[in-house]
């Protein structure tokens, strides 16, 4: 996709299957890009692109019956209700009158809004605006749902909530989701499936349980006994006998997090890693106050990757084909 | 998934009234049927009707205006001892009534497409089946119904006040007709300029000066300028002059062909010859205002 001045994307090629997928990058990466080709609003300059097995260039109207879109900016007028908005929509979208107004109050149920769906939108605040959005991309039951930046300007509640309904969008309503961010961190806890792009370029493309499980580091702390006064020594002791790799254990890399130096920093290869933990605290006869997976921020799978492609990527002497394909077909069943 | 599914239970336990997701397997009417739809919010819109009752006051009462006066001039005539006809032409009820429905369509054009624009509800129709053009045509066909409501209500209650007055069954209805034919070219006129004046700007504000701007600075314009040519003896000027506005455009196509009293000075409507020009410049504005739309909105998309 090339702008008259900018190449949003370039060459990117990748496969989408079912499921709930995140596209992780910066600002001005080409995400918000990569959705209008998926809709068919604008083509790409050169290679194809198809979603639930239709091709965006010809089949547009037919993509846009099945697919939801979620936009990133605001897009409410403020002088009409949720409902009378949504129902709209859905009028838009092909739902017969009946069927508008019952899948506008299902919808509007399951994003979390109750009695105020019937106020203005004017007097809402960002939290239900995004409920509101994300029901108008919902409404006509798509297959495929694309939600651009869900969580902006959300607070960390409202973040968490958002992203348990885009879980639940995939797990209860059996519909697959691409959902962009720029923080890694948070799709990490939705996605099966996260597409990293940069400069309108693939970074990295894999299933989220790669990103998470040869990167996890595990967060202990324990407390003191009176025969370990130093009970985060003690168990690092045990812990480095019993064969387990802690990270930054000269207090390094703890610097400047919360109760640094009384938290241990562990590598999690997998289960036993806990299991070992859980037999060392208690051999030792300390309290565990808190065991929790510290993951990997985006900014560590951005440097990482970003250097890594930066030295592979070999500048070709013409742009070859940018493909983009998209196979969000399958409802699965869970 | 053995977490997911422990989850769900949880959920389902704590929260009674939650019946769970239900697909839908019912029919999609789409493109077509989202096109009516849109064309139906429109023009329901330009009244005000599903919106806030602020949002009626304006309309409502300038359609009460333009319905009041034609029941006034109704009893007027009835009240005239051997009266034959009515007080008024129908051809000329527009033309005398033009402020209010250049107020009308000042208002309700920003309303059909700035809101959208302003609050950037655009996309949300754009990533529907819709395209380009259905968007459009909704809402222009939807503002020129609305203008047509407007301007023929009060035509259709002069002719049934004249039927009821026992005039002359065959020429009121003739002339119904040809007022009918009048201000639906009006109509789609008014709400081609209205429409792209108003998708210019996202302010409604904004809009709405613009829309009274463009109709009557070129009024008073056009007719101050005629009235000179008619006072300096340039008679053949006048009916040139007309082509500059727009209520002086439907003045001349009617004048030419629609059998209506000319209201330029001296009564110097435009000849037949003079009026296919006429009919020609109201059809390129009216294909004009629709292709600037198409434009307006083609990066507009998201």
């Amino acid at each position: 996709m090339r702008f008259p001045r900018v190449t949003a994307l370039d060459r990117l090629t990748l496969d989408i299957g079912p499921g709930v997928t995140g596209l992780v990058g910066s600002n001005g990466a080409g995400k918000s890009t990569l959705i209008k080709i998926l809709l068919g609003l604008s083509p790409a300059t050169e290679g194809r692109a198809e979603v639930l097995g239709l091709d965006v260039a010809t089949s547009g109207a037919a993509i846009r019956e099945r697919v939801g879109y979620m936009p990133e900016h605001d897009c409410l007028p403020p002088d009409v209700s949720a409902t009378e908005f949504v129902v709209h929509m859905a009028r838009m979208s092909g739902l017969p009158p009946t069927a508008a107004r019952e899948r506008t109050a299902d919808t509007l149920r399951h994003v979390g809004l109750y009695e105020e769906r019937y106020r203005p939108i004017g007097g809402y605040s960002t939290g239900m605006k995004q409920r509101v959005k994300l029901a108008q991309a919902l409404v006509h039951d798509p297959q495929l749902v694309l939600l651009d930046e869900p969580t902006n300007g959300l607070d960390p509640v409202g973040r968490d909530e958002m992203l348990g309904l885009i879980r639940r969008i995939h797990t209860d309503f059996g519909i697959s989701v691409l959902v962009t961010s720029h923080l890694l961190g948070e799709l990490e806890r939705t996605c099966d499936h996260v597409v990293v792009i940069d400069g309108g370029t693939l970074l990295r493309s894999s299933a989220t349980s790669d990103f998470t499980q040869t990167t996890a580091t595990l967060a202990v702390e324990v407390t003191d006994s009176e025969t370990h006064p130093d009970g985060t020594g003690a168990l690092r002791e045990v812990l480095t006998d019993a064969g387990v790799t802690l990270i930054g254990h000269d207090g390094i890399d703890t610097e400047g997090l919360p109760g640094a130096g009384h938290i241990l920093l562990i590598e999690a290869t997998g289960e036993e890693t806990y299991d070992v933990v859980r037999d060392s605290v208690a051999g030792l006869g300390l309290g565990l106050v808190r065991m929790e997976q510290r993951r990997h921020q985006i900014a560590e799978v951005f440097r990482t990757e970003q250097g890594a492609a930066r030295t592979a990527a070999v500048p070709a002497a013409a742009t070859t084909a940018g493909v983009v394909q998209q196979k969000g077909s399958g409802r699965d069943e869970h | 998934m053995s977490t997911e599914t422990k989850a769900a239970a949880g959920r389902d336990a704590s929260r009674i009234h939650n019946i769970g997701y239900r697909s839908y397997d019912g029919p999609r009417l789409g493109r077509a049927y989202a096109r009516r739809s849109l064309f139906s919010q429109t023009l329901r819109g330009s009244f005000g009707l599903g919106r806030s009752a602020k949002s009626k006051v304006l309309p409502m009462l300038l359609f009460g205006v333009m319905a009041l006066v034609a029941a006034i001039l109704v009893a007027v005539s009835m009240a005239a001892p051997d009266a034959t006809k009515l007080v008024i032409e129908y051809t000329s009820y527009a033309i005398y009534l033009q402020a209010v429905i250049g107020l009308f369509i000042a208002a309700q054009a920003p309303q059909a497409v700035s809101r959208d624009l302003r609050f950037k509800s655009v996309p949300l129709y754009f990533s529907r089946p819709i395209e380009r053009a259905d968007y459009v045509v909704a809402k222009f066909a939807a503002t020129a119904s609305a203008l047509f409501i407007l301007t023929g209500v009060p035509l259709l209650i002069l002719y049934v006040g004249s039927l009821l007055a026992k005039f002359d069954f065959a020429d009121q209805t003739k002339w119904f007709g040809q007022g009918l034919v009048s201000v639906a070219l009006l109509s789609v006129l008014f709400a081609g300029l209205g429409l792209v004046m108003a998708a210019l700007t996202p302010r409604r504000g904004f809009g709405v000066a613009a829309v009274i701007a463009l109709l009557t600075i070129t009024y008073g314009a056009v007719s101050t300028v005629q009235a000179i040519a008619w006072e300096t003896g340039s008679d053949g000027a006048v009916q040139w002059l007309g082509l500059f506005s727009p209520i002086t455009l439907i003045d001349g196509v009617q004048t030419a062909f629609l059998g209506a009293p000319s209201a330029f000075p001296g009564e110097a409507g435009p000849g037949a010859g003079a009026g296919v020009v006429y009919l020609i410049v109201v059809l390129a504005l009216v294909a004009g205002s629709y292709a600037v739309l198409m434009r307006r909105y083609r990066r507009a998309g998201l």
